[in-house]
């Protein structure tokens, strides 16, 4: 006896757990696969998984096994020219063919000392981002209710055709069904019963009129049943859908960039990572996130996003050029009711002498109120100039979202990432 | 010859053709007398294939992080292409569930019908380790009840508290088997009806084995005990304990570990019951997978006989039978050690052979085999061996001759490896006698019993190690004790007795300068 069985459909991650208890069991060497990973990687692959590999000693499961040594008899297939009393050269360290003997326990693919495996570019990510968290995410989040999202909420009497649920009705309408026919069930048993009765009688005693009315009640009865209908206007049932408030989820990420000429191929790349951390970041945290790209010499443009990683220019520098166009946008199309807004801005800290005033007042006055989180990097191994002195001020009055580091080469951004996301105790 | 009429062309499949082949197969494994339990045959996706070759072929298990290795594992070396997964999994159940993965082709799909669910399955009804030692018709309940049972811990206890005591049992589990006396069934209703009962009956016994009154001395006084002088009242003159050496050590700890609560007893419990269910399975490699080729081998080629399948099939099937059952000698690069198929399915067919074309040689060497009824000899050999014992009896100087076998003894006094037999006249016995000692278990794992509990002293647990000649313990003797230590609570000892009786090394945990003793 045989019977097939498709379980095609069924769930496939069975092992998911399994493998999810392993990632946990050894954090701390994924990690710090991870950590590597982020700083070798060329900067626009962050979206896939990566290869991790963990020495095969950390995650053995001991089990008693003979050791080397003492005298054993190996059966080997395969002879060529051996013959009987020959003497053997021991091969030279565990290369050989006939290593084997180690209580048949090697396991596949020999002289694997590199547990290696794959994780996917979520559980990537995880890594990436664990522990860090998005600083006044929560505020945000409580204050505006104007998004919404239609929601599942029961079963209502009205609604549009599309929705009707199906299963629901028919059982209000097979209860319905139950509920009206038994009276004239009952009624018509009764009639039957009589009408047996009465024809039971002697044919001297039987009543002819009585039996007729009970044939005619017995007609009419049988009629009322077939007439309850099978289904009902009264019986349809429909999924109801409500609109329920959201917490804004929609975020804009502001990238912007000094071009001028101080800032080399060298700098931008260092700035696009630390971009692109944060674009992850926030696209795991929010719904949605929006681009915009500003870069600035001496004006400020908005760009797309090749003119803003390659293209080339020249020319002094204007940071409040940029802070304006920001602020701007903003006041445009980002509504901060409905946006949250996060600004990362890198630059070399070259500014136009006067203008490192201007970019405080901005800051202070009208964008820091309206931002999430403002984050300042600046790529340069020299001494800071005005503008990180201006913003140290800035810093200072807002310590909670303001947050400015100095990052020297690319081996610092993960760090310096880090940093400025790490999970801080509830105040 | 007949017009061939195939059920089915190319290399698509449907559950029609699916099942008429298996019709076929049905009724031809029938006339071959294979007498099998129901088989289930799941179809599932390669995802579901790893998840299962993940759980070692438990279709549920209870959850554990080295399973999620393993599924890493298989998953990479798939992706790699360096494993064709596939081949087959089948599970020694009542039904026997086999799996078939949706992107075989058609070819694959019947082969390993053919296989699994006639080979395999015959040999789980037939072979008299699996007979004795597992029940097919409980083991799916069990698995379920384990599960249940673990995920139950897990909640009251914390992840990482079952976590660690699973990794001790697990490093323990080859120790977790009896080998000489049959195992009650295990069965998932009568586990958990009893599983109360039997937490309250433990613990009172490991409590009646650890009480402080002392009981009746016995007259012999162990070598170890303190003298008479020493102890003029006798308080030592217990007699050991176990009065026996004890070779399952999971059940020695079951039983008798001083503090184990009682869930982690039933834990312990869990594991030891999968380790005595897969104890024949570890036995008989070469006899289940030969066994399993030799009937999809004879039946593909009825198949064929029959007109039921084309050329274009029984060619594709050729090509992977032959890959299946070859065997890379010693210094080609794909060796990997004897490949169980190979050997196996050559000494089916040997068999075979030596049945229907016996040679004086044969006559010689097996007379009660050579020239009798072929099918009663391969169910005979089928029923009755295991794995070294088949080998004793079964591996003739042709199979030994065709795979070109020889045996070395690598003596670690000795500068040089010796050649100690080929196959030729003088060295077929001895060649023979060392392969099957090489599939003996009692020789591949390290000989580990329990030797004494100290129950009226410091509650240190000692084990002794039998060498076999004069084989030392692996490195990860240290590891593998230190779990032993975690179960039972109190110092381990492992004494590893050199041939002649005398300790050659020992072994301990906590390691003695941390103790600060000896």
């Amino acid at each position: 006896m045989t019977y097939f069985i498709d379980r095609r459909a069924n769930a496939k991650n069975k092992s998911a757990v399994n493998r999810q208890r392993f990632l946990d069991r050894y954090r701390t060497h994924i990690k710090r696969s991870v950590e590597e990973a982020v700083n070798r990687r060329s900067i626009t692959d962050m979206e896939r998984g990566e290869k991790v590999s963990i020495p095969t000693r950390d995650i053995s499961e001991p089990v008693f096994q003979h050791g080397p040594g003492g005298k054993r008899t190996i059966v080997s297939p395969g002879n060529k020219e051996f013959v009987e009393g020959d003497r053997l050269r021991r091969p030279s360290g565990g290369g050989g063919g006939e290593g084997a003997g180690e209580g048949g326990a090697s396991n596949q693919g020999e002289g694997m000392d590199e547990f290696a495996f794959s994780l996917t570019r979520e559980e990537f990510l995880d890594f990436v981002f664990d522990g860090l968290e998005l600083p006044h995410l929560e505020r945000k989040a409580l204050k505006d209710l104007d998004e919404v999202k239609p929601v599942r909420a029961g079963v209502t009497r009205d609604g549009v055709p599309a929705r009707i649920n199906i299963v629901r009705s028919m059982r209000e309408a097979y209860a319905r069904r139950i509920a009206m026919r038994a009276p004239i069930r009952r009624a018509l048993r009764e009639a039957q019963e009589a009408l047996e009765e009465e024809e039971r009688k002697d044919p001297v005693l039987r009543n002819p009129s009585r039996i007729a009315e009970l044939k005619a009640e017995i007609e009419r009865l049988e009629k009322r049943l077939e007439a309850v209908p099978f289904i009902d206007t009264y019986d349809l049932r429909y999924n109801n859908l409500i609109n329920q408030p959201q917490p804004s989820s929609k975020a804009v990420m502001f990238c912007v960039m000094d071009v001028s000429g101080s800032m080399t191929q060298a700098h931008k790349d260092i700035a696009k990572r630390f971009f692109l951390l944060l674009y992850l970041f926030l696209e795991r945290n929010y719904e949605k996130v929006e681009l915009v790209f500003v870069r600035h010499h001496t004006a400020a443009k908005e760009v797309d996003e090749e003119e803003f990683f390659y293209s080339r220019e020249t020319g002094g520098t204007i940071v409040s050029s940029a802070l304006t166009l920001v602020d701007e946008i903003i006041t445009r199309r980002y509504p901060p009711s409905q946006w949250n807004l996060y600004v990362a801005q890198a630059s070399d800290g070259d500014n136009w002498d006067d203008d490192s005033v201007n970019c405080r007042e901005r800051l202070m006055k009208s964008l820091m109120p309206r931002l999430q989180y403002y984050t300042y990097v600046e790529i340069t191994p020299h001494a800071h100039q005005a503008l990180w002195e201006e913003y140290e001020t800035v810093a200072a009055e807002f310590p909670d979202r303001f947050a400015m580091r100095q990052i020297v080469e690319a081996g610092d951004i993960y760090p310096v990432f880090r940093e400025l996301f790490k999970r801080r105790a509830a105040h | 010859m007949t017009r061939r009429k195939p059920i089915a062309t190319g290399s698509d499949w449907n559950f029609e053709i699916l099942e008429a082949y298996e019709r076929e197969l049905s009724r031809l494994a029938d006339e071959y007398r294979l007498d099998t339990y129901p088989n289930q045959i799941e179809i599932i996706t390669t995802e579901q294939m790893m998840d299962a070759y993940a759980s070692v072929g438990m279709p549920v298990g209870y959850h554990h992080w080295s399973f999620g290795k393993q599924f890493l594992a298989v998953e990479q070396a798939y992706r790699r292409g360096q494993m064709g997964l596939a081949y087959e999994l089948v599970i020694n159940s009542d039904p026997c569930i086999a799996y078939l993965m949706e992107e075989n082709t058609l070819m694959m799909q019947v082969l390993v019908m053919a296989h699994a669910c006639y080979g395999h399955n015959s040999f789980f009804k037939g072979n008299y380790l699996f007979r004795t030692w597992t029940d097919a018709s409980s083991i799916v309940d069990y698995l379920v009840f384990a599960r249940r049972y673990v995920a139950e811990c897990e909640e009251r206890h914390g992840v990482t508290a079952v976590e660690q005591l699973l990794d001790a049992c697990h490093a323990l589990q080859n120790y977790g088997v009896d080998r000489y006396k049959r195992p009650s069934p295990i069965s998932a209703e009568e586990e958990v009806r009893r599983q109360a009962e039997r937490e309250e009956y433990l613990q009172a016994q490991v409590n009646t084995l650890w009480r402080t009154i002392p009981g009746r001395p016995q007259a012999d006084a162990l070598p170890g005990s303190l003298d008479s002088e020493e102890d003029p009242l006798g308080l030592h003159a217990g007699g050991r304990y176990p009065p026996e050496p004890q070779e399952n050590l999971l059940y020695f700890l079951e039983k008798n570990a001083p503090l184990l609560a009682p869930w982690q007893r039933e834990i312990v419990r869990i594991v030891r019951k999968l380790a005595q269910y897969f104890y024949p399975q570890r036995q008989t490699q070469v006899m289940n997978e030969g066994w399993a080729s030799f009937w999809h081998y004879t039946l593909m080629n009825r198949l064929y006989d029959e007109g039921l399948v084309d050329e274009g099939l029984m060619l594709e099937f050729l090509q992977s039978h032959t890959a299946v059952v070859s065997q890379p000698g010693f210094d080609s690069p794909f060796y990997s050690g004897i490949n169980p198929y190979a050997l196996g399915f050559a000494m089916f067919s040997d068999i075979k052979r030596m049945c229907e074309n016996p040679t004086d040689e044969d006559r010689e060497w097996f007379p009660d085999t050579a020239g009798s009824d072929w099918l009663e000899a391969v169910h005979f050999a089928m029923r009755n061996f295991k794995d070294e014992s088949f080998i004793q009896q079964f591996l003739s100087p042709k199979v030994m001759r065709d795979l070109k076998l020889f045996s070395i003894v690598d003596d670690d006094q000795e500068e040089m490896l010796e050649v100690t037999a080929i196959h030729d006249e003088r060295g077929y016995r001895r060649i023979r006698e060392a392969l099957a000692q090489q599939y003996a278990l009692s020789l591949r794992e390290p000989n580990i019993q329990v030797f004494e509990a100290n129950i009226r002293g410091n509650r240190s647990l000692t084990l002794h190690h039998v060498q076999d000649s004069r084989r030392p313990m692996g490195r990860s003797v240290y590891p593998v004790i230190r779990h032993l230590h975690q179960l039972w609570g109190f110092p381990v000892r492992l004494e590893s007795l050199s041939e002649d009786g005398t300790v050659a090394r020992r072994y301990q945990w906590p390691l003695p300068d941390e103790e600060g003793k000896e």
